[in-house]
């Protein structure tokens, strides 16, 4: 679906150019990124309900929104660096943080809870190395943390890795998927 | 209809007719099953006429309040020289309801279709179609079935060639349950945090960027097709109960049965049946304990109340609960009531939005109050302490996210006190199935 988000993607840099005290801040609204977000533009009658959309693109383009990001985000918008901040915190899916190469959020709301998630989410521990939620890897390949209901309880347990969706995951079938995403 | 997408001989199949069906998806494929005919018959329309064909079918919300969908739409005075707005709520987050997402992913030329009848007839030119922000298959193919229609003229500056314009968009959201209440949703669409509004003024007056505006379920508005091209009296006939709860109703079904799955039912279907026949019934070996018929914002059933409820609007208020967002949860006997409410009230801790007081703190205690009675650290005290907080987050809060805190925690001590005191007095959960094995 959307492969570049998938996989295919180098090992984590993003401090190198993207985190204050590590080299100058490059943009993301240039050229194709800017002209994409002119044309969102002109869905709303004003530009801060581009707001999240923008964010978006900024995920998408650096894999977390640092604070030099959002003060990009706030001058094009015409919003204040604060405001901008303050909207990105209320989203739980906007990272603030670089986060893993596979970003995997497994749903362990009551209706998968009674399904077995819980032996999902230990899986997942145990075979990303990772130990402990929300913890990166030591290779930087993978984060895991529990999500509230993904909204597809009739295939528990659903699983996310960065944008795919996977449904119907059991603690078995986690090697296999880790296997195909090193 | 269970998976693989095999439609029970009892569905109704009207919305979930193409579950399955990959060709469906595309806009040639609809076209072939009939799509955009309502549409087409809808521009052709007077908006009032469309409004008063609703309202006589009967179809009420599908998205969990239930609230008329034709007296809705007429609360949008035409011609009052402000721009007017339809957002569709596609922002399914509510556990146990996964009905949407089947409709989206499956059907999502039949939400630009509904999407465009009910800007139509509320006489907005733009609708905005708000998905959650986990819904990447969905976001997929609602883009995806709005380009399409874009490139076909189906929607547009000039819809259909009408001159009519009818602007749809689709608004990726970010992961926040609030954002399925309408007015949090408004502001989050306007770019601001997720928190709900007071009410009034009602949306209809002045909801999204403070333009009158409607917001609508994916599922409703995906209703108002089939009723505009058969007619209202075709659907108010599609009940089994009673006059006041019509058409066919999706119902997602999860937790412990052996066909999980989207089901299409006329109102009014025997719950005992549609959960034993339709569902296949519990898992080998277990019982059914409890079921949470509407999603987890809704009072917890026992099985004898279950069992006794037809599946409408107030036959589910008859047995103790809500038809709400057709989200049915079922417990078995191998699953601790206890347990499976101390992890909803986590889900609700959070996700409030924290604005009003009673919520923030309300559902934090809950839950911490909840775990410990689990983990058996919790006190007969503490039930007591557990039904007051429920009764100060009820009807006290902007939304309603506190009181649907505090409905699984209330209904299930009264419902399964038993477990709650097997706990507390030290006593363990032992399932069923541990005991066989």
């Amino acid at each position: 679906m959307t492969p570049d988000l998938v996989g295919g993607v180098e090992s984590p840099d993003y401090a190198s150019h993207d985190r204050a005290g590590h080299g100058p801040y490059t943009p993301v609204f240039v050229g194709d990124v800017k002209r994409e977000l002119d044309d969102l533009l002109t869905r709303y009658p004003n530009k801060m309900a581009a707001l999240l959309p923008a964010l978006w693109i900024v995920q998408r383009e650096r894999r977390w929104v640092s604070e030099e990001a959002m003060v990009e985000v706030a001058e094009l918008l015409e919003l204040t660096p604060a405001y901008v901040k303050g909207v990105v915190t209320f989203y739980t899916m906007y990272h603030q943080h670089p986060v893993g190469q596979y970003f995997i959020q497994v749903c362990t709301t009551s209706p998968c809870g009674i399904c077995g998630a819980e032996d999902v989410v230990k899986a997942f521990l145990r075979h990303t190395n990772t130990g402990e939620l929300g913890i990166t890897s030591p290779d930087g390949k993978f984060t895991v943390i529990e999500v509230e209901c993904l909204g597809a309880c009739g295939f528990a347990t659903p699983v996310m890795v960065n944008e795919e969706f996977i449904e119907s995951m059991t603690p078995d079938k986690v090697p296999e998927l880790l296997a195909r995403l090193k | 209809m269970g998976f693989p997408h095999h439609p029970h001989p009892r569905e109704t199949t009207v919305l979930s007719k193409y579950f399955g069906d990959a060709e469906a998806r595309t806009l040639d494929g609809w076209k072939k099953r009939g799509g955009y005919k309502a549409l087409e018959k809808a521009l052709g329309m007077q908006p009032a006429d469309i409004v008063n064909v609703v309202k006589e079918s009967g179809l009420r919300g599908r998205g969990g309040a239930g609230f008329p969908t034709g007296m809705k739409w007429s609360f949008m005075k035409p011609g009052d020289g402000k721009p007017h707005y339809l957002c569709c709520n596609a922002d399914e987050s509510e556990p146990g309801t996964f009905k949407d997402r089947e409709l989206m992913r499956w059907t999502p030329h039949a939400l630009v279709e509904g999407c465009a009848i009910g800007a139509y007839a509320i006489g907005a030119e733009t609708a905005y179609i708000y998905i959650r922000g986990e819904f990447t298959e969905p976001l997929y193919w609602m883009e995806k079935a709005v380009a399409e229609a874009y490139a076909a003229g189906i929607i547009g500056k000039n819809a259909m060639g009408t001159g009519k314009r009818v602007d749809v968009y689709v608004h990726k959201g970010a992961g926040a349950y609030i954002c399925g209440e309408e007015t949090a949703l408004m502001n989050s669409l306007e770019g601001r945090r997720g928190n709900p509004r007071i009410k009034p003024p009602f949306p209809a007056v002045s909801g999204v960027f403070g333009m009158p505006t409607t917001i609508n379920n994916v599922e409703t508005l995906i209703a108002s097709a089939p009723i505009l091209l058969n007619g209202a009296d075709w659907y108010k006939k599609m009940s089994l109960s009673n006059p006041k709860s019509t058409g066919t109703k999706l119902f997602s079904v999860c937790g412990n049965v052996q066909r999980p799955g989207t089901y299409e039912v006329v109102l009014g279907f025997p719950f005992k049946e549609f959960l034993y026949d339709l569902c296949g019934g519990p898992l080998h070996g277990r019982k059914f304990k409890a079921v949470i018929p509407g999603g987890a914002s809704v009072p917890i059933q026992t099985m004898e109340e279950a069992e006794a409820t037809l599946m409408d609007y107030e036959g589910f208020v008859a047995q103790g609960s809500m038809l709400g967002s057709g989200g049915v949860i079922v417990i078995d006997d191998a699953q601790p009531m206890v347990t499976v409410i101390a992890r909803l009230a986590r889900f609700f801790a959070h996700e409030s939005c924290a604005q009003c007081t009673q919520c923030r703190e309300g559902t934090a205690w809950t839950t911490k109050i909840m775990e410990r009675i689990r983990d058996g650290e919790g006190t007969m005290e503490d039930l007591d302490t557990l039904l007051d907080i429920g009764e100060q987050m009820t009807g006290t809060t902007i939304c309603v996210l506190s009181d649907s805190c505090a409905v699984p925690v209330a209904s299930g001590i009264k419902k399964f006190r038993g477990e709650f005191e097997a706990l507390i007095q030290g006593r363990r959960f032992h399932p069923v199935t541990a005991a066989v094995a």
